[in-house]
C-alpha cells in the first residue's frame, strides 16, 4: 500500500517536473530568438535560417544598435535614477505619517491615493501635456517641462506617489508602535523620530521602492511618447523607432531590444528578492 | 480625537503629496472630462460646452467600434490566459519541487522587460509571412507540421494573438500571487479535511480553492486594468494599424495625428470609466476589509 502510494507520488512529481520544464523552454524561446538573431551577420538573414544559430557570430549589429540607442539609454538613466530617488523620499515620508502619525481622515486620504495607482494615465495625459506646455511658457525654460527629462521625471514622481506610499506604509505598519511612542516620550518630535528611529530600519523598503520605480520609469513608454521630444527620448521610445523603421535589419532590432533591457534584467537577477516584494505590494498585499 | 498639535505636523509633511495627487490625479481627471464635454476639435479654438455630445457621437465612428471590440477580445483572452497559466504553474509548484527557485526566476523574468522590447521579439515570432517567406513561429510550425497563421494580422482573431505576448509577460506574476496564496493555506486545514475522508482533489476543491478567492480577485483586477489601457505592446508589435487598434492607440492618434483634443479626451474618459467601474468597488472593499482585521 505504502509502496504504491510512494510510486504514484513519485510519478506525479516527475509529471509536474516535466511540465514545468516544458514551460521553461516555451518561456525562453523569445530569449533564444533575441540572442541568436542579434549575433547573425546580414548574409544569414534569410527566412530559411530564421531559427538557426549564427554560423558566423558577429557583434556588428550590437555595435550599430549601441550607436543608435546610446543617447536614449543615457536619457533613461537621467530619468530613472533621480525619479526613483525622489519617489523614495516622498513615499517614505508619506508612509511614515500614514502609519505612525495619523491624522483625522488618514484612511480616506489613503484610499484616495490608492485610486491614483490604478487610473489609466490616458485620463490625465492631455491636461498634463497642456500644463507642462504652460510651465515652459511661464518659466521661460523651453523644452524643460514639456519635451524635456525634468517634466517626465515630475510626472513619474507624482504618479508614483500612490504605490511608493503604499509600500512604505505597509512596511512601517510592521514597526512596533512602542518604538515610536518611546521616542515621543523622550521628547523627540515627528521629524526627529523619523530620522533616528524609523529611517535606520527602512533599508528593505527603500530597496523595494527604488527597484520598483527604477523598473517602471525605465520601461515606461506612454508618458515618454506624450511628453518628450527627440532629444529627450528615453530608450523605450528610441527602441520603438529603431525597430519600427523598415530598413532596420532584425539583428539590429534584437540587439537594441536586449541593450534597452539590460539594466532592468540585471536588477532582476541581482535583486530579485526585492523585485518580488514590489510586485506583491502592487497586489495590495502587505 | 487627539489634539491638533499632535497630528498637524504629520498632515503638513504629507501635504505636498496631497496637493500633487489632488492636482495631477483628480484635478486632471476632471479637466480631461471637462475637455471631453467641449467642441475643441482643433488646437486653436476655445471650445464651447456641448455636454455629452462627444460621448454619444463617438459611437458613430466605425473605428471606435473596432477598437472597443478589439479591447474586449484582448481583455478576455489575456486575462483568462494569464490567470489560467499562472494558476497552473503555481499548482504544479505548490507542493515544492526540485529547482523551484530556478523555475520561478524563469517564469517571472519577463516582468522585468519593457512591453516595447517584448513587442519587438513577438513581432518577429508572430510574423504573418507564410510558405517560403515564413519566419518566426510560422517557420517553426511549418517544420513540425502545424498550420501557419496570420497571427495579429488575422481580421477576426488578431487580438487573441496579440494577447499571447502579454500572457508571456504577466503569467509569471500571477503564478507568484497564486503560489503565495497556496502557501498561505494552513497545513492543519488540509490535514483536517484528509482525516475527514477527503480525497486530495476534495481537499483542493473544498479547502484550498475557496481560500484562493481573494488572490484570484487581486489578480483579476491587476490584469484587467493593465488590459483595458494596453498601449505599449500594441504600438511595438504593429504600430497604429487599424487591424490591432485599441482605445488607447486610437486616443494617441486622435491627439497627435488628428489634432482633436476633445475627441482624445472623450476616448480617454471612456478608458478611465471602464477601469473605474471595477477598481473603485475593489479598493473600497479591500480598505474596509483591512480596517476590520
Amino acid at each position: 500500500m505504502t509502496a504504491v502510494v510512494t510510486r504514484r507520488a513519485g510519478a506525479a512529481t516527475w509529471v509536474r517536473f516535466g511540465l514545468l520544464l516544458a514551460f521553461v523552454v516555451v518561456f525562453l524561446i523569445p530569449i533564444y530568438v533575441l540572442l541568436a538573431t542579434s549575433f547573425k551577420p546580414l548574409t544569414e538573414a534569410d527566412p530559411g535560417q530564421a531559427w538557426n544559430l549564427p554560423r558566423t557570430w558577429t557583434g556588428e549589429a550590437w555595435r550599430v544598435a549601441w550607436e543608435k540607442l546610446s543617447p536614449g539609454l543615457w536619457n533613461s538613466v537621467l530619468l530613472a535614477v533621480p525619479g526613483a530617488l525622489l519617489s523614495c523620499a516622498l513615499g517614505s515620508m508619506n508612509g511614515y505619517v500614514l502609519s505612525k502619525w495619523r491624522f483625522p481622515g488618514a484612511d480616506v486620504l489613503f484610499t484616495l491615493f490608492l485610486f491614483g495607482m490604478f487610473i489609466p494615465y490616458q485620463g490625465v495625459m492631455i491636461p498634463l501635456v497642456q500644463l507642462l506646455v504652460k510651465l515652459n511658457e511661464w518659466t521661460g525654460l523651453q523644452g524643460v517641462f514639456y519635451g524635456g527629462i525634468p517634466g517626465l521625471v515630475l510626472a513619474h514622481v507624482v504618479y508614483g506617489i500612490p504605490i511608493c506610499t503604499l509600500i512604505f506604509r505597509n512596511y512601517y505598519v510592521t514597526i512596533p508602535d512602542e518604538l515610536v511612542e518611546a521616542s515621543r516620550v523622550d521628547g523627540a518630535g515627528m521629524l526627529r523620530t523619523y530620522w533616528s528611529v524609523v529611517l535606520p530600519v527602512s533599508a528593505p523598503a527603500f530597496a523595494v521602492v527604488i527597484i520598483w520605480q527604477f523598473t517602471s520609469l525605465w520601461n515606461d513608454f506612454l508618458f515618454a511618447v506624450f511628453l518628450t521630444s527627440p532629444t529627450s527620448w528615453p530608450a523605450t521610445v528610441m527602441l520603438n523607432n529603431i525597430a519600427g523603421a523598415q530598413a532596420t535589419p532584425y539583428s539590429q532590432q534584437m540587439a537594441a531590444a536586449v541593450l534597452a533591457s539590460i539594466p532592468t534584467m540585471l536588477i532582476y537577477v541581482l535583486l530579485g528578492r526585492f523585485f518580488m516584494r514590489g510586485l506583491m505590494a502592487g497586489a495590495l498585499k502587505g | 480625537m487627539r489634539r491638533a498639535r499632535s497630528w498637524l505636523p504629520g498632515l503638513l509633511l504629507v501635504s505636498p503629496s496631497i496637493v500633487a495627487i489632488g492636482v495631477f490625479v483628480y484635478g486632471m481627471l476632471g479637466w480631461n472630462f471637462r475637455l471631453a464635454m467641449t467642441d475643441q476639435h482643433d488646437e486653436v479654438s476655445e471650445g464651447e460646452f456641448v455636454g455629452l455630445k462627444n460621448f454619444v457621437d463617438l459611437w458613430d465612428v466605425p473605428r471606435w467600434h473596432v477598437s472597443v471590440d478589439h479591447a474586449v477580445m484582448f481583455t478576455v483572452v489575456f486575462v483568462l490566459g494569464a490567470l489560467l497559466l499562472g494558476w497552473f504553474l503555481a499548482f504544479l509548484m505548490e507542493k515544492g519541487i526540485r529547482g523551484e527557485g530556478t523555475f520561478r526566476a524563469v517564469y517571472l523574468f519577463p516582468m522585468a522587460v519593457s512591453f516595447v522590447a517584448t513587442g519587438i521579439v513577438w513581432r518577429w515570432l508572430m510574423n504573418s509571412g507564410t510558405g517560403e517567406r515564413a519566419v518566426g513561429l510560422n517557420r517553426l510550425f511549418d517544420v513540425i507540421g502545424l498550420p501557419q497563421w496570420q497571427w495579429f494580422r488575422d481580421p477576426d482573431w488578431g487580438m487573441a494573438a496579440m494577447a499571447i505576448p502579454a500572457i508571456w509577460q504577466m503569467s509569471g506574476y500571477v503564478m507568484a500571487l497564486f503560489l503565495a496564496g497556496f502557501r498561505g493555506v494552513p497545513e492543519e486545514l488540509r490535514e483536517a479535511a484528509r482525516v475527514d475522508g477527503c480525497t486530495e482533489w476534495g481537499v483542493y476543491r473544498h479547502v484550498v480553492l475557496p481560500l484562493l478567492r481573494p488572490v484570484t480577485l487581486s489578480a483579476l483586477i491587476i490584469l484587467g486594468h493593465i488590459s483595458l489601457k494596453v498601449f505599449d505592446l500594441i504600438v511595438a508589435v504593429s504600430g497604429k494599424q487599424i487591424v490591432t487598434d485599441v482605445p488607447a492607440v486610437f486616443m494617441w492618434v486622435a491627439v497627435f495625428d488628428a489634432h482633436d483634443p476633445a475627441k482624445g479626451a472623450t476616448i480617454a474618459s471612456y478608458i478611465v470609466l471602464s477601469v473605474a467601474v471595477f477598481v473603485i468597488p475593489y479598493l473600497v472593499w479591500s480598505v474596509r476589509k483591512e480596517r476590520r482585521s
